[in-house]
This record gives C-alpha cells, structure tokens and sequence, in this order.
C-alpha cells in the first residue's frame, strides 16, 4: 500500500532522512519509535506532501502512484491522513465547519455527493461521544484554547470521519491522560480493518498495549536501524536506545 | 463549505461578475461642474429654492476648497470637469407598476439578483433601487406606510416631505464638512430617505442597491435615514458596479439621526469594481458617513464589508452626544492587486456613559495597501465614557502593506480606553493542515480569512453574512500561490 524506498530529505542543506525504507500492507499496523529530532515527524510530513523539505532521493508510492508528485490535498484525497503532532490553530472556524469542509473536499475530489448537512451532523456527534470529547468543542473554533489532550481526540475525530486507508499518527498519545490514552485507542482500533493500515509514532509503549502493533521500527539519525516484532517495543522501554546504536555501529 | 465551495466556483470563474452594462439610453446634461450645472440639476429634478439655495452655498463653499492628500491613498487628480453630474435612464416618469418599467432595467436588477417582484412575495425586504441617479421603484411602501414608515428615494423625500427634510439635512454632515461632502451637497443627484416614527420597530430590514451604470457619470447619492424615540430600523446597503476603463468617482453621502432609546444598523457590502490588476478602471470611492446618537440610550451600529473600488476613503463615524449612547463600528476591508483602502471610523464621545466598540480586520493581499485610521475622541463632560478597539490585520504574501492609525485623545480622567491591535499571516502550517484534509490552497485560504472576519460577519444580516463570506472568497481568487 505505501512503500517507501531510499528516501533521502534534507531542510536547508542539513540532511534529516538519509535512506528510509518501509513497507506498509493493508491491514498492518506498525509504529515507529526513536529518539527526539531523529525525523519521525518529518517522515510523515513528507509522506502527506510537506513543502518544506527537499527530497533529493528515493521514492514513495502509494498504492502503486508516485505520491511525491501529488499536491497535499489530492494525498489526502487517495485516503492518506495525518494526525498531527502539534494540531493547528484556525481562529473563527468552527470545528464542525472544518470538519464538514474537508469531509465534503475529499468526497468531491472522488466524484462522491456532498454528505447531507444533518446526517453529518448526528455522525460527528455519535464519534464524538465515542471519544468523551466536549461537544461543545464541535462549535468552537479549531484547536483554539483546546487542551493538549482535547487537541489530540479532536485529530481522532476527524480521522474518524474521514475513515482514511492509511492512518499516520504522529504522537497522538503524548499528552493524553490514562483514560483518554484508552479512550484514543479504542477509537484507532474501531478503524483497524482489513483493508486500511495504521501508522503510530510513538515514545511509550504502553499505547502499543492498547493498540497492538504488527511491526516496529525504530528510526535514528534518519535511519530505521532496527524493525521488529511488539516485543521490541517492550525491549526498548526496558533498555533505552543506547544499547541498539551500538548493534548497528558494531554491524 | 461545499455548497459555498460550489458558488465559489461559480462566481470565482467569472473576473468580475457585475463587469457588464446595460444598454439603456441615458439622457445626460453637458460635462463639468459649474454653478449652472448645480441649477440644471434641481431644475431637472423640481426641487424647492430651499434646496437649490443649499445646493448653491455647497457649491460656493467648494470653490474654496482642495482636494484633501492626508490619507494614505495616492492616485492621479480627479477632473471635476471632466465629469458627469447628471444622467437618467430614459423612461417615461411615474410608473403605476413594474409592467411598465423598462424592461432592460427590471433585466438588470435580476443581474443583480435582485429580482423586485420575487423580492416583493418573498424576501420580505423592501427595495429602494438605484439606478444611475434617479430612483426606479420603490417596494413595499404600503406596508411600511401602515407602520408609518418612509422609506423613498431622496428626490420623493423632497417633494413629499420637505420639512423632515429640510430639519435633517446637513444636520449631521454640514455641507462645509469636507471636500467630497460639500461636492455632493452641490450636485447630489438621488439617495434614500427613511423616517422611522417614535416608538415604531421597521417591520423588515430595508436595502437600497446602488449601481453606477453611465459612463463617466459621478455617483453622488444622499441618505438620511432618522430614527424617532424609541425607533429601531435595520439598513442594508449593497453595491456593485459595472466594468470601465476611466475611473469613476463616488462621493457619497449617509446622514443618520438617532433620538432617545433608538436605534440605527447600518450594514454595507460594497464591491465595485476595483480595477484591473494595475488598479486601472476601478471606482473611487470617497464616502462621508457620520450618525448622531442624539438621544438618551441611543445606539448606532456601522458593520461593512469592503472589497471592492480602487480606492476607499471612509470613516462611518458616531457622535455620541446623548448620555449613555453607544457607537459600534465592525469593518472588514478587503484589498488586492494594487487596491487601496483607507478606512476606519471616528467615535466622538461627548455625553455621559457613553460606548463605543470598534472591530477592524483588514485584509491585504498583492500589492494593495490597507490602512485603519480611527480617532477615539473624549469630551471633557463624557463622565465614564469607554471604548474597545481591535484593529486585526491579515498579511497575504510579501508585497502588500497593512496599517494602523489610531488617534485616541481624552478629556476626561474617568474615560476607559483599550486599544489592541495585531498582525498576522496565514501560517504554512494551517495551510499544510487543511490540505491535509483535503482542501484546496484557495478554499483553505477562503475558509480562514473567513473566520478571521467572523466576529464583523456575526454582525451582518443572515443572507448578507453569507454574500459577505462569497465576495471575500471570489476577491481572494489567485491572491495566494
Ligand atoms: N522545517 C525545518 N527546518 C529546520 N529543521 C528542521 C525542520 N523540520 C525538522 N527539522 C529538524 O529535523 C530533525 C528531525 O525533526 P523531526 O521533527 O522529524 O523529529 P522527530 O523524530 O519527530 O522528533 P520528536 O520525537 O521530538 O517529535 C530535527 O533536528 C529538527 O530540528
Ligand atoms: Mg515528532
């Protein structure tokens, strides 16, 4: 479904990802683990079409079509969603409004009717309750004066609206409470499906006891050193990354 | 959004969509501005000597007078004498009905989309229509007659109701105010005139829509509207005007008189034509709009929306003379291209307890220069007068400019005076994030210029909100990217 090969970035001439390969099926889940700046963020900034960064090599494809040559919104139409790390501010725009403007974007972009205003209505609301979020947050403006954790379960409420084919969620449980990290999971694992894959960075592994990975890679220095089973997530919370650095320098 | 989205595109697929004309034979008096030009034109029009000994000492006054440079617009001298003071469309005078209304004329008010006979069955909204400088038809008067109120071009007001007339006119913008006042006050051609009686709520919203439709013809319309104790009337003004190479001149005139406990709104979308990408062909728009809250608890409320003319010059103002009146002005003004917009509003408190609110958003894009010039002014007896101004600006690429000047002077220890102001750009990252969900760049871009006006756009009418939100997007079409 994605396949990543090569991919080589760099931002202002300082190289940030220096050959990452990943292959992700329909129906996997994986999560990418890995230090702070080692580029997890701007692997799936890239991935949904992020200016910012110049890709000098490799390639990524989605469902066969070279996906660096499509503009963000057209990604995003094939069904590739990101649940931001740090989910943007839109004053004056209700959340509810946002949420009908994209829903009804993506489905024009695949020749779908706009969904009518009311039965959008009751579904957004019926996720919401699902997620425990406020649904006074529905009518307040995008992410303004949300909490940390509010911004997060908002991410998943649009994810599940917009029922993507391919998930990447970027740190969506940092900041998350307990009950909400449960809350948040159980909203990632209603999506889980045959034929939709999921992509989870994370730094805790106990959001991978909730949702329940089939692959983990960790990604260093631009670099996935290392991909494994759930357990190694386990390992990693145990033991750090130290000891996996020195695996690869001795390899 | 998606049904907006559609009328976006729509609208969006057409440069200008008011940019055609209508092919009516319009009878015009010569070129130029003269003291014989002011007569030629009451006469035409049958007015009292009253009026045409005003008209004249408006015209003596301006003699004296020059153009005014200090605001931050530039543009090449206007020829007064180059100009049209005077064109009618050609019809027969004193219509009984729309039947026998040229037909060219009903054809473009449903250009205009505004269509007087659905309008009169179901907007509910009567219309006092302008087209060029003489008044069309005027609908719904027998329903606002039984509420005892009028609601007629200015030229009826005259004949009708010469001593409201006569008590109000220049009682709030005397005709020595300034430079493009005391030209309309010579050669005013037409306006509306609304009267709401003591104690009366105006039943619907009234709306006039102005259309400069002669070539070269200068547009110098005049509105009173007074509002009687305990009055309340909701007013709608829109505009649009029609492709042309020269640039036209409107200077405008709005009167608006507010007695104790009454209460004036005053909403326009104005979106003549702003010229070509260089600012070539669009309409200069220099506007003197002033309201006194005469009366104890009387309130006036300016909202505007502006997107369109090359140039805007207006400052919707309030005298505050009764005790405890309140002053509200929301604007949004939009600029592109090489537009240029000086506009804000002057809040003059002089009774007690008096209030005032000021929200401006402006929006610049291209190389379009937008200023805010506001003046919050105390009077030494406006004991705990307050006022709350917000000046946002909104940034559209590298090459515009965004200003603010505000002027704020007290005489009074005990006033309260808050002044924010901020500017920002649409970030890359709220860019980023709505195309992630699928947006366009243009329709992100429409969507948050729209929600950062939303706090003006809660202000307007139901269906101007929305016309509102459809002109910032059209005018915002290419201004990213
Ligand atoms: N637009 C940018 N300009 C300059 N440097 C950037 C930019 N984007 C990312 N970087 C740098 O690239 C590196 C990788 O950043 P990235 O955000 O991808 O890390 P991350 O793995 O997501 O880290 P974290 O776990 O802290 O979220 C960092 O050193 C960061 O400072
Ligand atoms: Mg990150």
């Amino acid at each position: 479904m994605l396949s990543v090969k090569g991919l080589k970035a760099s931002v202002g001439g300082t190289e940030i990802l220096r050959g990452v390969d990943l292959e992700i099926r329909p129906g996997e889940v994986h999560a990418i683990m890995g230090p702070n700046g080692s580029g997890k963020s701007t692997l799936s900034q890239i991935i949904c079409g992020r200016q910012d960064y110049d890709v000098t090599e490799g390639e990524v494809r989605f469902e066969g079509e070279d996906l660096l040559q499509l503009p963000v919104e057209e990604r995003a139409a094939r069904g590739i969603f990101l649940g931001f790390q740090y989910p943007i501010e839109i004053p004056g725009v209700s959340n509810t409004y946002f949420l009908r403007a994209a829903v009804n974007a993506v489905r024009a972009a695949r020749g779908e009717e706009e969904m009518d205003a009311a039965d959008f209505l009751r579904h957004v609301r019926a996720k919401a309750k699902l997620l425990e979020l406020d649904l006074a947050l529905l009518s307040r403006p995008v992410n303004v004066g949300f909490s940390g954790g509010e911004k997060k379960r908002n991410e998943i409420l649009q994810m599940m609206i917009l029922e993507p084919k391919l998930a990447l969620l970027d740190e969506t449980d940092s900041g998350l409470d307990i009950d909400a990290l449960r809350v948040v999971a159980e909203g990632v694992n209603a999506l889980r499906s045959a034929e939709r894959a999921i992509v989870v960075v994370t730094h805790y592994q106990r959001l991978l006891d909730y949702i329940v990975p089939d692959y983990v890679h960790v990604l260093s220095a631009g670099r996935i050193i290392k991909t494994g089973g759930k357990e190694l997530a386990l390992e990693l919370e145990e033991r750090g990354y130290g000891w996996l650095l020195e695996e690869k320098l001795q390899a | 959004m998606s049904d907006q989205n559609k009328e976006l595109q729509e609208l969006a697929s057409k440069e200008y969509e008011h940019g055609w004309s209508t092919e009516i034979e319009a009878e015009r008096i010569p070129k130029g501005l003269s003291e014989e030009i002011v007569r030629i034109i009451s006469a035409k029009k049958g007015e009292p000597q009253w009026l045409l000994d005003w008209r004249l000492k408006a015209f003596a006054h301006f003699q004296k007078l020059e153009e005014p440079r200090w605001s931050k617009v530039s543009y090449p001298a206007i020829d007064l004498q180059g100009l049209y003071y005077y064109s009618a469309p050609k019809q027969e005078p004193l219509k009984e009905s729309l039947d026998e209304v040229d037909p060219k004329l009903l054809e473009t008010f449903d250009k205009l989309g505004i269509p007087l006979e659905e309008q009169k069955q179901l907007a509910g909204v009567a219309v006092d229509a302008v087209f060029d400088s003489v008044s069309v038809r005027t609908t719904f008067r027998e329903k606002l007659a039984e509420a005892g109120v009028i609601f007629c071009s200015f030229s009826d007001a005259v004949r009708e109701h010469p001593d409201l007339v006569k008590k109000y006119l220049g009682s709030v913008v005397p005709y020595t105010d300034n430079y493009y006042a005391t030209l309309n006050s010579a050669v005013f051609s037409d306006g509306s005139f609304v009267y709401i009686p003591e104690g009366t709520r105006c039943p619907m919203e009234l709306s006039t829509y102005f259309r400069i439709n002669d070539q070269k013809s200068g547009q110098f319309e005049r509105t009173l509207i007074v509002a009687e104790a305990g009055a309340y009337v909701s007013y709608l003004e829109g505009c649009t005007a029609p492709q042309r190479d020269e640039n036209q001149l409107h200077a405008a005139v709005v009167e608006l008189v507010v007695l104790d406990d009454a209460e004036i709104k005053y909403s326009t979308v104005q979106n003549w034509y702003p010229g070509d990408e260089e600012g070539r062909g669009g309409i200069y728009n220099f506007v003197t709009k002033r309201g006194a809250c005469r009366g104890r608890n009387s309130k006036i409320s300016w909202t505007q929306v502006e997107t369109g003319s090359a140039i805007t010059w207006k400052y919707p103002s309030c005298l505050l003379q009764g005790d405890y009146s309140i002053g509200e002005f929301y604007s949004v003004a939009l600029t592109r291209h090489a537009q240029q917009a000086d506009t804000g509003t002057k809040m003059i408190h002089i009774g007690r307890g008096t209030r005032s609110t000021i929200v401006s958003k402006g929006i610049s894009a291209g190389r379009s220069q937008n200023s805010y010039r506001g003046e919050v002014k105390v009077m030494k007896g406006a004991i705990g007068a307050r006022n709350h101004s917000q000046c946002d600006s909104l940034l559209i690429g590298d090459h515009c400019g965004a200003h603010t000047f505000p002027y704020i002077e007290s005489q009074t220890p005990t006033a309260v005076l808050e002044h924010e102001a901020t500017t920002s750009k649409i970030s890359d990252d709220q860019l980023f994030y709505c195309r992630q969900r699928g947006m366009s760049e243009e329709d992100a871009v429409s969507m948050i210029v729209n929600g950062f006006c939303k706090e003006v756009f809660n202000e307007l009418p139901m269906e101007f909100a929305v016309e509102a939100g459809k002109l910032l997007a059209v005018s915002l079409e290419g201004a990213v990217g």
